[in-house]
Order: C-alpha cells, then structure tokens, then sequence
C-alpha cells in the first residue's frame, strides 16, 4: 500500500472534486483522469484529509469505525496510483 | 459499489454533465457527407462572444471539468481563441475537433502554449482516396498538414479521431501505425445516422461482419485506443469492451447547439429531443436539472422488444439516436444490433416514417458519395 495509518496525505493540487448524489466526482486536470467516487465518508476524508498530520487522525476525526480503516487505506492507495490523493512532502 | 450498480446511478442523472458537447457553429469550410449536423452555413443566430463567455462561466459554477468542442469547424470563429483563452482561465479544459484547415504553423505553435487544451483531428480514412470520398477533395492533405504543424510545434500527444465506416474499419492498422508515427492518440468512433449521415447511413455503416472486426479489433486494443465508450451496443458479442456501458444523453452526456439551444446528446438534432435554450431564464443548470425531456430521459427505461434478449444487460439495446433516425422503436434494438434484431425490424413493415433532424445547414449543393470501389 503507497498509504499507510502514518502518512500525511493531501488532495493532488491539480485535481477538482465534483458533489455528486452518488458521492462524487473526482477530475484531474494534468492526465485528464476522470475518477468516480462512490462512498460519501471516503469523499469527506478526502477533502479533509490535507488538515491532519497523519490518516489515522483524520479517519478518527471523521469517526470511521476501526473496523474500516483498512478499507479506507485501500481506497486512499488506489486513489494515490490515480494521481487523485498525493504524500505531502 | 459495483459497475452496475453505477451504470443505474448514472442514469439517475447527475448535477452537471460529464460530457459537453459544444457545437459553436455551423459554419464549415468542408461538407462532409456524414456531417452530424448538417453543417456548411452560418446560422445568423449563432451565440456571440458575449453570450459564449457567460455560458462559460455558467459552466465553471456547476464545475464541468472539461467539454467538447466541436461544429461545423469551430477554428472558423473569429473570436475562437477568445473563446478557449476564456475556458482555460476559467479552468474548464477543452478538446476541440477541427478539419485541421485552419491550424496553420502559426496557430499551432499558439496552441501548444495553452494548457488543459486537447486536439482531434478529423480523419475518416488512412490514404487520400479513401478520405476524401468522405470529407472532400483535399482534405486528407489538410489533415496531414495540420498534424505536421502540430508536431513541430511540440504540441504533444494530440487525437486522430477517426468515425468508422464500411470503407475504413479494414484499414484499423493502417490508423493505429499513423497515430503512432505522431505520438497522438488514436480515437474511433460509431457512425451514426444523424444529420447527413442520415442520408449516407445505409451506405457507410459497417456491415455485420465489420461490426466483428471493430469489435475483436477494440478488445485486443482497447487500452490504447479511446472510443467515446460508442461501441457498447458491441457488448452482445461477449466480454464488455472498456468505458461506460450506457446511452448517456440527457444524463451524462449533452449538447448546447451554435444557437444555444439544448440537446440530450450531439446525435439527436430533432425538436423531440431539444430540452430547452441557454438563453432561457436559469441559464444552462436549469435546463439540465429542470426540464422535462432531461428528466424523462433519467426515468428507467422499458427494454421493449429487448428484454427476451439475454445480452440487455452488455448492451443496453444499443443507441437511442441510431434507433430514432433509424424509424426504429426507442425501446427496442439498435439498428446494428450484432444478433440481427435491427436488420429484420428495418426490413419489416412496421418502420414507415424516419424523422428528419431539425436543422439543416448544408450548404445548397448536392451530396454524391465518393467513388468507392
Ligand atoms: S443517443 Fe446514442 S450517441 Fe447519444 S448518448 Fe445515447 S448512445 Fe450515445
Ligand atoms: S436484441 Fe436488443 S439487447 Fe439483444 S443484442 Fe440486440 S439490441 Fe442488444
């Protein structure tokens, strides 16, 4: 997983998110990657996420259940590969 | 969530489109004779740059990432770099779909500055003759000209965007090694029987065996090459090809015409599918959220004469515009359905009357398809 508990994580600053009654859409300006969203609480994460030092802070901010933070490093991994979420250096 | 459980979110509707078309004008240099809407004039009424502007701004507020411009030949309006330098400070990307007259060396190197900026050029054959028996003499020179314009001005990867028919599905290789040699982007698309191309359908469409050979030929390519997800009527034929599986118009997918009239997509210029005017009161958004076309068309469909067919689900009955300009049935086959259902509908008495699209701004000279072998 390029995610983990530890890693301090933000929007990628080229991408633009759209609300959706689905969750959301998710548009990348640089590779012109289209991506759906289709939870609300990993949508809201999201776009939280770049005002916690680390994922576990903002998952428990959000009061995500621990049962599944696994699930959410596993989407947030697959949203790094896509370019979408990015590491803060 | 799974696909399809998307797939029926998606034809709920969404707040804005996913995929704009922008006709902005009918004015074109060519005359072509699959043109889908009917291009060749200037229609007097056509929005002015004002009109366009505020449009766009219209669209940045809903957050429509990006949209698709197209015509007649848009590079045709004197203010069309007003226009994208417009889209691109208001970060609403652009891929525009031009003959290629008029990116001259100069306008090249002006657009390879631009960002959030994508180009297709038209091509409806990979040699001369086969080409320009569709897009007119000379034109399959154009469209090299204006590749190698945009090659040397370091553009990047642009689009060759090619609409399949009878004559050009043989030559998928010959396109693919042609993109390639540029460093573009191969793009096929589905000839449909709107605007001329209603006229020259039941001679450029590609047989059933051809529909086979698109069909084998996108699944062994499909990753490299973008289709505007038109093929998924294909679908029938076993695995799902890439894309979204659905007829998106007035749900995902839309059209704002060169006089700012609405559609449900670019291939349905008919009065019975215009939602309304972005010069109406509420703008665009009202439009797309309010009107009653739109929201019938997010209504779950019937599967008509569909639904004893076990491959509904892959292919969706095929495309809404296709059927309509076909004389077929809205909820029943596509009239290239790959099990023959279409084929012996058209055949059979029942199809009498084939709508006529709306607009007509063919330039008043006759059409004659090209000599073809
Ligand atoms: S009518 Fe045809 S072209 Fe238009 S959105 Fe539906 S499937 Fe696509
Ligand atoms: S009958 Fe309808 S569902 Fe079946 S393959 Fe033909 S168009 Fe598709």
């Amino acid at each position: 997983m390029s995610v983990t508990l530890e890693s301090a994580c933000e929007l990628h600053p080229q991408v633009a998110i759209r609300p959706e009654p689905f969750g959301a859409l998710a548009y990348h300006y640089g590779n012109r990657k289209l991506v759906f969203l289709k939870h609300p609480d990993v949508v809201a994460v999201l776009q939280d996420v770049a005002s916690y030092d680390s994922v576990a802070d903002t998952l428990r901010a959000h009061h995500v259940a621990p049962e599944r933070w696994d699930a959410f490093i596993s989407a947030l991994s697959s949203l790094e590969t896509s370019e979408i979420l990015r590491v803060r250096q | 969530m799974s696909v399809s459980n998307l797939t029926t979110q998606l034809k709920g509707g969404l707040d804005a489109p996913i995929c704009l078309t922008w006709e902005l004008t009918y004015a074109c240099n060519l005359q072509c004779i699959h043109c889908l809407s009917s291009s060749g004039r200037r229609d007097p009424r056509e929005l002015d740059t004002a009109q366009v502007k505020n449009v766009l701004d219209q669209l940045r507020d809903l957050q429509v990432f990006y949209i698709n411009i197209g015509g007649g030949e848009p590079m045709i309006r004197k203010d069309f770099f007003e226009i994208l330098e417009h889209a691109e400070h208001n970060n609403i990307g652009v891929k525009f779909s031009t003959n290629g007259t008029y990116i001259t060396a100069d306008n090249a190197r002006r657009l390879a500055t631009m960002n959030y900026l994508d180009i297709q050029i038209s091509m409806d054959g990979a040699d001369r003759a086969t080409n320009d028996a569709v897009r007119g003499e000379g034109s399959f020179d154009t469209s090299v000209a204006a590749m190698n314009f945009l090659r040397d001005a370091n553009f990047g990867p642009f689009k060759i965007s090619v609409v399949m028919t009878r004559h050009n599905v043989s030559q998928l290789d010959d396109f693919k090694k042609l993109a390639d040699s540029y460093g573009a982007q191969l793009r096929i698309t589905r000839l449909r029987p709107a605007g001329r191309g209603a006229d020259t359908w039941n001679e450029l469409h590609p047989t059933q065996a051809q529909q086979r050979e698109i069909y084998d030929w996108l699944i062994a390519h499909g990753d490299n090459v973008l289709t505007g997800d038109s093929f998924f009527h294909l679908n029938a034929f076993g695995e799902s090809l890439p894309g979204l599986n659905l007829c998106g118009a007035g749900r995902v997918v839309c059209l704002i015409d060169p006089i700012g009239d609405v559609y449900a997509c670019p291939f349905v210029i008919h009065d019975q599918f215009k939602a309304g005017s972005v010069l109406d009161d509420g703008g665009f958004a009202h439009v797309w959220r309010e009107s009653d076309l739109f929201l019938s068309l997010r209504e779950p469909e019937s599967a008509g004469a569909c639904t004893s067919c076990g491959n509904y689900d892959s292919c969706q009955g095929g495309c809404m515009a296709a059927k309509f300009f076909t004389g077929l049935p809205l909820d029943g086959p596509d009239p290239e359905c790959v099990i023959g259902a279409g084929e012996s509908l058209l055949k059979s008495a029942t199809v009498t009357l084939i709508p006529k699209p709306s607009m007509n701004h063919s330039r008043k000279v006759s059409i004659t398809t090209g000599g073809h072998a």
